[in-house]
């Protein structure tokens, strides 16, 4: 799910500007060395307007016979080129016209490729996409080691390929593995591991303190250092090709071969279909243009390389995630404003797996917290999950040992309520039983200041009634964080009537703080996230009984496009938890919630197979081994809550059809209900919180590109065997009904 | 001036009677063969040569080191019971990196100031002609395990735990713990900060060796004592003045950061052996035993700040600090000695001192100090010239100050130091009247 982060930049620029005086981009000539500065107004993207602006400039500095060489740089301090202009992209209608834009990108970059002047790309801040393609066409790249400096083709993640030129020279100057690892993941690359790769020939320190701004001054040096290496290229004092090492030449050598070549093909491709089950088009169209470059030549690949990405740009599974990246960019934003008062201390009640893992998501953000638990062992056990957590990046090299102590000095790890009269916030994840939340807010409106907010992480109790007890409900309100916490992006936040805007917007900072992509939903049983949940693995366990397989399920699932199969994510999420919500929202919501046997759960329950937490649920999970077994007593079980299924409705087709209809039209009704804002935060936290396809860009999004009439049709043949669990609610109806209405625009 | 004197009523005046040390060499030279301790003794028995202090007049000695040898890690005590002080006087070793014998003469003074002692020998030795070189993490737990395995079977089986990669040694680290950046990689991203340019270093360092060379030549390094080392001859002199010229210092390639680095070899301290001593005491204490002080030292200050970004700039913060506290202006000061660890470093400093941006955007200053006046500047050479054994060079710098003030017959002279960690120190010597 982690698919989504900021990547190719959306931005309105300038696409009007018709004027002949340069915005974009302009150029001064030092000595024998042609300075080019890229400095957009808002954020350097490949626009009409920067690309002409380009070419002009690029025509003049190649007919001034006093320019030997070339640097190129951007003005703006966090980017390079983020990437190229989504709006130009979106703005076409046809595949045609994609193309035109892709062929147009590599006419450029293949003139920047011959130039007779040497050309140095001086990268500092984000490299991205068509940034990146741009820069690999210069001859020579020096990279600043600035911690915003990064290289990478993220444009799998938007269903597209890189279009200018990028599947056809990364092959060539990374070689093919590095290639598709780099194509395919859209991974962003740090410099150094760049330097190593052989993507960049220079890396550059960022400067400290001076006689200007460390940002300013670093950008200058930067400069300073590729004008030194364009007159060293252009004198021919500096190599343009490196003498290759022994690993490379033996690579080298076994790629000449076309049936190594064919043979990665055939691995990558099928490694490709593995994960993403043939449901995202995107690779696939990748490992063509690549291939079509090698095998047939370079002209043959730039064609494949300009048709493929106009036929992808066309896809819905591009628009889909062009889609979750724009929401998610909303989502990153606090629309509640700026907090009275930031909160600088944090306690979390609960050192359990959720109340670790939401502090170990703020001390490492410089949010003194403290973490209290009842009990020693179980605060020496939360206390150890952060610091493994912390422990756990250095070993990956993204902190050093030397942060992570830094960031534990932020916790403090306690049994009583010692400090939270300093507290500016209090999240509690204590055991979900209303009795318990209400004890434990009682203790600690006791003891914190007047300004202090009391947030509750629970996953279904409704906040209003956590609330009742409270002497400043105002001051209370739900913050939903899903497990692993530090791995999961989604935090969905819940407000009561009575919750304060001031609240809402701190909790929203404090989760935008944490890293988070946040929903503000809401007050109601199991609000919207978990309340879309509950009726799917209704029907997913209704499905079980009707005899199909745990791993069938699952397949079906995933076959789908959910990450994470539905038997398996009811291990993840507990069975006992599944039960318990299950048990809850059926009673909130009566025979709508029904499917499966509740029973079925508790008999689980009993014999102690909760899930992967206790080592047996649908599945056996042993320490060590990634295979897993079905749990044939979980089976047993099932055979005494058998359902005879009806064929009617039981095709692979109609067990996805069930399973995802009444999560679609749970999250319409949560819309139409007013739970939900708006169907981008619906679609967000689908997606990022439970795994909803991203192909499919969320249920909203899945409904206008389905079609709501179809998806009725369907739900209503199934209501017809199990009745009000399938009938569509009065939103689905009118879109149904009137097919100009969508939920996006 | 300012003023006519630091002396305060009320207040303890405490004088430097005299500094010595022992010559400074490049490490890997004429003393490779010895210990720590060995230098630090010859520094203290110079002192007592020198001052013709009787040995049981000595109420404490501090000593400073950075690099410990493990087993002199009081390499203070160790050397003064081998230096035939007695062994009633207690001794103990601080560190502080580069100014680890300011921290040592500071603490004397605090020991002076605050009426527990009345003399106290200071000093600092560094020795990198031999540095403790370890065994791996693994291999350490292995071998204490094996002290502890009581049967045959048991040693055996860790004895056969040991793997090819375990006996790799481990060096002491040369980086910054906190950001694991090496001393000089930091100072070239400093010069670089500043637009220090590698002609204005190789300018700097060509200086120092010309200055340490002419002092050396016209004698003024009066506080080098001369050492016979064991087995070999009888050192008398600096063995890393070299002065160059512009075209061989411009041949060198960068150390640190490649290939467009500034700071080369030759425009960096080198690495040095060596040894330094003082002896501080109460002004009543030092005429009563018939001694003419040299100086007296005043106030002084310690920093610290960012040790990855501002990790050299530790002059720049302690000066108008010291300054304000002893209510001088640059302008009252007639001698500087600033502790030369990099050129780049050095000009740095200057930059930045000279720059009021720089105070108000990260000092909290209203307006710049002011860089110090060349012709006052580390005019007998400094640290790239004479050497650097870290925890040695404090000492130096005060002594130098003192000398040169009876010299130059100026009034105040000013220390000022860099350290790792992101530490400073500054301290002011009032010349002791003549």
């Amino acid at each position: 799910v982690k698919l989504f982060h900021v990547f190719i930049v959306f931005s309105f620029s300038c696409l009007l500007d018709v004027s002949s005086a340069r915005t974009h981009v302009n150029y001064e000539i030092k000595g024998d060395v042609a300075v080019i500065r890229m400095n957009d107004p808002s954020v350097n993207t490949l626009s009409v307007q920067m690309q002409r602006e380009m070419t002009e400039v690029m025509d003049e500095v190649w007919g001034n016979s006093a320019v030997q060489s070339v640097v190129l740089i951007s003005s703006k301090p966090g980017s390079f080129i983020a990437g190229a202009d989504l709006n130009m992209i979106q703005a076409c209608t046809t595949a045609e016209e994609v193309t035109l834009l892709s062929q147009e990108g590599q006419k450029m970059f293949e003139k920047i490729e011959k130039s007779p002047k040497p050309i140095v790309a001086a990268i500092n801040g984000s490299c991205l996409g068509g940034g990146l393609e741009f820069a690999i066409a210069c001859q020579y790249r020096i990279a600043t080691k600035s911690k915003k400096t990064v290289l990478g083709c993220p444009e799998v993640m938007l269903g597209l390929l890189p279009g200018a030129g990028g599947t056809q020279r990364l092959p060539k100057m990374l070689g093919l593995p590095s290639a598709f690892d780099m194509v395919l993941t859209g991974r962003s690359i740090r410099p150094d591991k760049a330097k190593k790769m052989g993507l960049v020939h220079q890396l550059v320190d960022t400067l400290g303190p001076g006689l200007k701004s460390p940002e300013e001054r670093t950008i200058e040096y930067l400069e300073e250092v590729a004008v030194e290496a364009a007159r060293g290229l252009a004198k021919k004092q500096i190599p343009l090709t490196k003498e290759k090492g022994l690993m490379q030449k033996i690579q080298d050598h076994v790629m000449s071969y076309p049936f190594v070549r064919q043979q990665i093909y055939n691995t990558v491709q099928k490694k490709v279909m593995k994960q993403t089950k043939g449901l995202y088009p995107a690779p696939l169209k990748i490992i063509e243009c690549v291939k079509a470059g090698l095998e047939q030549g370079p002209t043959a690949g730039y064609l494949a390389e300009s048709q493929n990405f106009g036929k992808l740009a066309m896809t819905p599974e591009s628009k889909a995630l062009i889609g979750l990246y724009h929401g998610q960019v909303t989502c990153k934003k606090n629309r509640f404003g700026t907090p009275e008062k930031e909160v600088k201390a944090l306690a979390v009640l609960g050192a359990g797996l959720m109340g670790a893992g939401i502090a170990q998501v703020s001390v490492d953000k410089g949010i003194h917290t403290i973490l209290k638990d009842t009990t020693l062992e179980g605060l020496s056990r939360g206390e150890q999950q952060v610091y493994k957590g912390l422990n756990d990046k250095t070993k990956k090299k993204s902190i050093t040992t030397f942060e992570r102590d830094s960031f534990l000095s932020n916790l403090t790890g306690q049994l009583d309520y010692n400090g939270f009269n300093k507290a500016d916030m209090v999240i509690e994840a204590v055991f979900e039983d209303l009795s318990i939340k209400h004890k434990v807010l009682k203790e600690v409106e006791a003891v914190i200041p007047p300004h202090c907010i009391f947030a509750t992480n629970t996953s279904a109790l409704p906040i209003k009634d956590i609330a009742a007890v409270s002497k400043r409900p105002e001051k209370v309100i739900g913050m939903h964080y899903f497990s692993p916490v530090d791995k999961m992006q989604l935090l969905e936040i819940i407000t009561t009537d009575k919750t304060s805007k001031d609240t809402t917007a701190s909790a929203v900072a404090v989760g935008l703080k944490q890293g988070k992509v946040i929903i503000v939903v809401g007050d109601g049983p199991g609000f919207y996230t978990t309340r879309c949940l509950a009726p799917m693995l209704a029907e997913a366990v209704r499905v079980l009984q009707e005899g199909v397989d745990p791993k069938k399920l699952d397949s079906l699932t995933t076959g789908f496009g959910f990450p994470v199969g539905a038997a398996t994510l009811a291990d993840e999420v507990g069975i006992d938890v599944a039960a318990h919500v299950a048990e809850d929202l059926g009673k909130a919501f009566g025979s709508r919630f029904g499917g499966g046997n509740i029973e079925f759960l508790k008999s689980m329950v009993d014999k102690g197979f909760k899930g992967r937490k206790s080592g047996k649920g649908c599945y056996i999970y042993q320490p060590g081994l990634k295979r897993r077994d079905v749990n044939t007593e979980a089976l047993e079980i099932l055979e005494s809550y058998k359902l005879t299924p009806n064929a009617a409705i039981s095709s692979d087709s109609d067990i996805q059809y069930r399973l995802v209809s009444r999560f679609v039209n749970e999250a319409v009704l949560c819309l139409q209900e007013g739970i939900l804002a708006n169907p981008v935060e619906g679609d967000i936290g689908a997606v990022f919180g439970l795994g909803f396809p991203p192909c499919l860009g969320g249920p909203f999004r899945f409904v206008d590109s389905f079609g709501a009439d179809k998806l009725v049709e369907k739900m209503r043949k199934f209501e017809e065997v199990f009745g009000n669990q399938f009938t569509p609610c009065q939103l689905l109806l009118d879109h149904a009904k009137d097919p100009s209405k969508k939920f996006h625009k | 001036k300012s003023k006519k004197t630091l002396a305060k009523p009320g207040v303890k005046n405490i004088v430097l009677v005299d500094g010595v040390r022992t010559p400074f060499l490049q490490s890997g030279t004429i003393y490779a063969d010895l210990m720590p301790h060995d230098l630090a003794r010859a520094a203290l028995q110079g002192l007592l040569n020198r001052t013709g202090l009787p040995k049981d007049a000595v109420d404490y000695i501090v000593y400073g080191t950075v690099i410990q040898e493990v087993k002199t890690s009081n390499v203070a005590r160790e050397a003064a019971l081998g230096a035939g002080f007695s062994d009633k006087t207690p001794a103990h070793t601080v560190t502080m990196a580069c100014i680890s014998s300011n921290q040592a003469m500071t603490t004397a003074v605090g020991l002076i100031a605050a009426g527990q002692c009345d003399a106290v020998v200071a000093g600092g030795v560094e020795f990198m002609s031999d540095v403790p070189i370890r065994h791996s993490r693994r291999m350490r737990k292995t071998m204490l395990s094996l002290n502890k395995a009581k049967t045959l079977g048991a040693r055996l089986s860790l004895l056969g735990s040991i793997r090819l990669a375990h006996l790799a040694p481990e060096l002491p680290a040369v980086a910054e713990f906190s950001t694991a950046e090496t001393m000089g990689h930091s100072a070239d991203r400093l010069a670089a900060a500043f637009g220090v340019s590698r002609l204005e270093q190789d300018e700097f360092a060509l200086r120092s060796h010309t200055l340490a060379k002419k002092a050396q030549d016209s004698g003024l390094l009066s506080d080098v004592i001369s050492f016979k080392v064991p087995g070999k001859d009888i050192v008398s002199k600096d063995n890393g003045i070299r002065p160059s010229t512009m075209e061989q210092m411009a041949k060198l390639k960068p150390a640190f950061i490649k290939p467009h680095g500034t700071v080369t070899a030759a425009n960096s301290s080198f690495l040095t052996d060596g040894a330094s001593a003082v002896l501080i005491m109460s002004e009543e204490k030092a005429l009563a035993m018939g001694y003419k002080p040299k100086a007296y030292l005043r106030d002084f200050v310690y920093v610290s700040q960012d040790p990855k970004d501002q990790l050299l700039l530790g002059p720049t913060y302690a000066t108008p600090k010291v300054l304000e506290k002893s209510g001088l202006t640059l302008n009252d000061i007639d001698v500087f000695e600033f502790h030369e660890a990099f050129a780049g470093q050095i000009m740095a400093n200057l930059k930045a001192m000279e720059s009021d941006w720089f105070a108000q955007t990260y000092m909290g200053r209203k307006t710049k100090v002011g860089a110090p006046p060349m012709e006052k500047f580390n005019s007998w050479g400094g640290s790239l010239s004479l050497g650097h054994p870290f925890a040695a060079t404090g000492c130096r710098l005060v002594t130098t100050v003192a000398h040169r003030l009876q010299k130059e017959g100026g009034q105040y002279g000013l220390v000022a130091a860099c350290a790792a960690g992101g530490q400073g120190h500054a301290m002011v010597i009032e010349a002791y009247p003549q």
